[in-house]
């Protein structure tokens, strides 16, 4: 079941929250639409739904253009943010629910709906509690019986709104890996909202990014991770560090620093003497005592802190210049014997050297 | 009113909405416009010789007067009621907080003679009060009694859920500060309960100009002396004054209008205002 | 006043008593607590043992035949039908209301919620006069249903039409906050899998209103069946024929049957008291 999303507009009444969205969901993956409150992942999420109207442009289900079609009809399963169980139905019932309310003609005979139910009971592992109501269930319990009562209309897509988003940081994580485990077992194209990267990262087969209601990437949680595709990519995407400068001779240079590199690829429309920005992860940074022999380039900073915990340290490090007006803050991983071997410690004065910057044009 | 074709998931709103203008228009809109379309048929000298005829002048400020004052002592022992309730165990509290809105349940024909009853000269509060020389009934402080009768639920129950609802962190922060109770109690809960004050007199006031129920037993109904503005547009009709009965009617659907409006614009003050105070948001 | 506004959540004032931060003297807690409670006898509790007192002042013989006299009982018949007309309408009409107000985005909402808040803030008296000018021999209609033979004026059917007027929005008012909180997420959903629009209201959101629709309604048949200002102004007191509760009570009090008068005004007052035990046992459902 493919999800084709084509030239999708929606504007609220002074803000524009999707702008020339254009999507292709592949059969049975798992898909995380990421990104940071307002960019406008729910409205996608509800606009292929059918719960809101696009202002234009086209959802395709399956090859068909279903944009004209009402929710009602486009068989999805939608898992609402707070779940939207119906306080005054049991489990058993809420899960019963779509299959009862079906068209008598379509509708399967009571003794079918039970044995359905209790499937699906099973495969959400709460057999035992099918006659509690939902305010009897904790929140993990409650995501379950949501998805399983998405799930027993038979959906040609499921759609979960920030699944994780009303639960603790423990149950999150035993509910992320059982999500994954449940969508190996079904293989029902699934697309969910999150603004948690670590969420998406660790749960969806394809990450889509988004930003002020645009798509900034889409692709595997790898390569959004190892190679984002803009600064913004960048900077939503795991902590890092940021460099402004210009770009001269292969250097970076910035405010009397200079980074160089020797198999720094640029990438094309950056030519020299432009302004940039770069990017390095905290992995990709070394850090080296400021002497002239053994740093002879490499940003200039003060280490604020050491955190040595594990076999990596964090580094957090404050740049030191003369004209700078606000503090630029900077953080390295480096393994921990390290930190013995160059003899670091908090106050010393240090450069730091990127081994590898992602640079993009200011 | 209603919009530009805009996408609904949820069926049924062209339905329910004409059907809502349709019922709103026959039952209040139409009716209450004819109250203004009938008073056009008045000159305006006539219309203006009828509402400040001496009489209906001196009914405006009984009227006015007395609702004033019954909102006025209902806005003290509301807040001490509301605070009681709140603040403090006793016994009996159910039974008190329940009874709080028998004024509200309790038809004002019922209210206006059993308050006669009782303050008559010969009723049980009457007979204490008469050697002190204080007749209630047949007089406007009868009229007061009744009025602050009927506008008591008004103002508990507009400030008790607001009680309820303050952080306690508001009052343990003025305390930790210093402030002893009555300084807390003061400069910090009193501020707080502000909007729901003023907003609790407004309503019980409102209610108490429109009052006729409860005030025509016990008013006497003495011209110029205890007689109510919505008493005069009965013997108005009664006279077959059709035309000075409406002439009244719209300067008391005026004064409805406008407070009305007053309390809205409360309502939405103390709204904003209280959910600022609530459990939880006392960031 | 809402239910939604007056719900209290019963966290016991012991949380305040033993708190050192709100904890008073005990001759503070004792003052405000008499001062409020005086009040409360005087005026509230005092009148309601007055009512059944006087009542049943000349013997309980008198309070029987009173209350079975053939006109009272014509009375009663005419509150109650007034009350089962008057009521249904405005269940109809505050769920309709309260549905698109409360599951919509439309301009101008703001304008009808205060239409439909209009009733509460109309003198009774005027609210009759308003039929009087509409229906009345001289009003709009008045020479039309004169010809036709329908009475309307100073007969049944304005004794229902104000009826009507005077407990409009009690429903409506109770839903639409109700339903407001409520948010359109479990409807959203019952769609989603499927349920047609009435599916969704019957098994989906009647049930989730249905403590705040008995509320309303409660308060709503009280008003009806107590309502005096209003109904006087169009009844024309015909005894036997249009006086409902409330307006025989006045008419036996102004012939100086006291006995009489406070007879039936006992049963209104035991409505009342029946209305508030029913309201409490709805509130508590509702939170």
């Amino acid at each position: 079941m493919s999800i084709t999303v084509k030239n999708i507009y929606k504007r609220f009444s002074n803000f524009n929250a999707l702008n020339d969205v254009s999507l292709e969901f592949p059969t049975g993956k798992l898909v995380a639409l990421l990104g940071p409150s307002g960019c406008g992942k729910t409205t996608l999420l509800r606009i292929i739904a059918g719960l809101e109207q696009a202002d234009r442009g086209e959802i395709w289900l399956e090859g068909v253009n279903a944009s004209k079609l009402h929710v009602r009809e486009r068989q999805i399963g939608f898992m609402f943010q707070h779940y939207a169980l119906f306080q005054h139905m049991n489990v058993f019932d809420n899960i019963a629910f779509g299959l009862r309310m079906k068209p008598r003609h379509q509708r399967s005979s009571e003794s079918v709906i039970v044995k359905r139910v209790n499937e699906l009971l099973e495969l959400v592992q709460l057999a035992n509690l099918a006659q509690r109501y939902p305010a009897q269930l904790s929140g993990g319990q409650r995501q379950r019986i949501a998805l399983a009562r998405a799930l027993a209309i038979n959906p040609r897509v499921l759609l979960l709104d920030e699944p994780f988003g009303a639960l603790d940081a423990q149950v999150r994580k035993d509910l992320r890996r059982w999500l994954r485990q449940l969508h190996d077992e079904l293989h029902i194209t699934s697309i969910f909202v999150t603004h948690d990267q670590e969420e998406a990262l660790e749960v969806a087969d394809q990450i889509v990014l988004m930003h002020k209601g645009q798509v900034e990437q889409m692709g595997s949680p790898l390569e959004v991770f190892t190679q984002p595709a803009t600064p913004f990519a960048y900077n939503f995407l795991g902590t890092v560090n940021r460099f402004e400068g210009t770009w001269q001779q292969g250097h970076l240079h910035s405010a009397g620093d200079g980074v160089h590199l020797p198999h720094q690829t640029l990438p094309a429309g950056i030519a020299e003497g432009d302004s940039v920005i770069a990017f390095a992860r905290p992995h990709e940074v070394r850090v080296v005592p400021s002497c002239e022999q053994l740093a002879p380039h490499g940003i200039k900073a003060k280490i604020a802190r050491i955190l040595a915990f594990g076999p990596t340290a964090r580094i957090e490090l404050v740049r030191t210049h003369e004209h700078s007006s606000q503090p630029e803050y900077y953080e390295a991983n480096i393994p921990t014997h390290e930190i013995q071997q160059l003899q670091l410690y908090e106050g010393q004065a240090v450069k730091v050297q990127p081994t590898r910057l992602q640079v993009f044009a200011a | 009113m209603a919009t530009a074709k805009t996408f609904r998931v949820l069926p049924g709103f062209g339905l329910t909405l004409g059907y809502t203008l349709v019922y709103l228009s026959l039952i209040v809109l139409i009716p209450l416009a004819a109250v203004f379309i009938k008073a056009t048929s008045l000159s305006f000298a006539d219309f203006w010789q009828t509402v400040t005829d001496p009489q209906v002048v001196s009914s405006y400020r009984v009227t006015f007067l007395t609702s004033l004052a019954a909102a006025a002592i209902n806005v003290i022992f509301g807040l001490l009621l509301a605070w009681s309730l709140v603040r403090y165990e006793f016994w009996g509290k159910r039974v008190v907080d329940a009874l709080i809105d028998l004024p509200f349940a309790l038809p004002t024909a019922v209210a206006g003679i059993t308050l006669s009853a009782l303050y008559a000269k010969n009723g049980w509060i009457g007979s204490l009060l008469a050697p002190l020389g204080i007749k209630v009934a047949f007089t406007p402080l009868g009229i007061l009694v009744a009025l602050t009768f009927i506008g008591l639920p008004f103002v508990v129950r507009t400030i008790q859920p607001v009680l309820q609802e303050l952080s306690l962190e508001f009052e343990e922060a003025a305390t930790t500060l210093g402030a002893n109770r009555w300084q807390a109690s003061r400069y910090v809960v009193l501020p707080a309960l502000l909007p729901a004050i003023i907003t609790g007199f407004t309503l019980a006031f409102a209610r108490a100009v429109g009052e006729y129920g409860s005030v025509v037993f016990i008013a006497g109904n003495i011209p110029m002396v205890s007689e109510i503005t919505p008493l005069l547009i009965i013997t108005r009709l009664e006279q077959f004054d059709v035309a000075g009965a409406t002439a009244i009617a719209v300067v008391m659907l005026v004064v409805s209008f406008i407070l009305l409006l007053v309390i809205n614009v409360l309502q939405h003050w103390a709204s904003s205002q209280g959910s600022r105070l609530k459990e939880g948001k006392a960031a | 006043m809402s239910a939604a506004d007056t719900i209290k959540v019963y966290h016991s004032a012991e949380r305040y008593e033993k708190n050192p931060a709100t904890r008073e003297p005990r001759w503070v807690k004792y003052t405000i607590l008499s001062m409020a409670l005086g009040f409360f006898g005087l005026f509230l509790l005092l009148p309601l043992f007055a009512v059944f007192t006087e009542a049943l002042r000349k013997g309980f013989s008198v309070y029987v035949a009173a209350i079975t006299h053939p006109d009272t009982l014509s009375a009663i018949r005419l509150t109650l039908l007034a009350s089962f007309i008057a009521l249904p309408l405005n269940i109809v009409f505050g769920v309709a209301a309260a549905w698109c107000i409360s599951k919509f985005n439309f301009r101008g909402k703001q304008l009808l919620i205060t239409l439909i808040d209009l009733p509460f803030s109309v003198s009774p008296v005027v609210a009759g006069l308003m039929y009087v000018l509409v229906f009345g021999i001289h009003g709009w209609f008045g020479s039309w249903l004169a010809d036709h033979g329908i009475k309307v004026i100073f007969a049944v059917p304005s004794i229902i039409l104000a009826t009507t007027f005077v407990t409009f929005p009690f429903v409506a008012r109770e839903l639409i906050p109700l339903m407001e909180a409520q948010g359109t997420d479990a409807e959203e959903a019952a769609i989603s899998l499927g349920a047609t629009g009435w599916q969704t209201f019957w098994h989906v959101t009647l049930p989730n209103i249905k403590w705040g629709l008995l509320y309303g309604a409660i308060l709503c048949n009280a008003r009806a069946m107590g309502e005096f200002g209003a109904v006087s102004v169009v009844s024309g007191h015909l005894r036997g024929q249009t006086t409902t509760l409330p307006l025989h009570v006045e008419i036996l009090y102004n012939e100086y049957q006291f006995a009489a008068a406070f007879a039936v005004a006992s049963l209104l007052a035991l409505l009342a008291l029946v209305t508030l035990a029913l309201k409490l046992y709805a509130e508590r459902h509702l939170s």
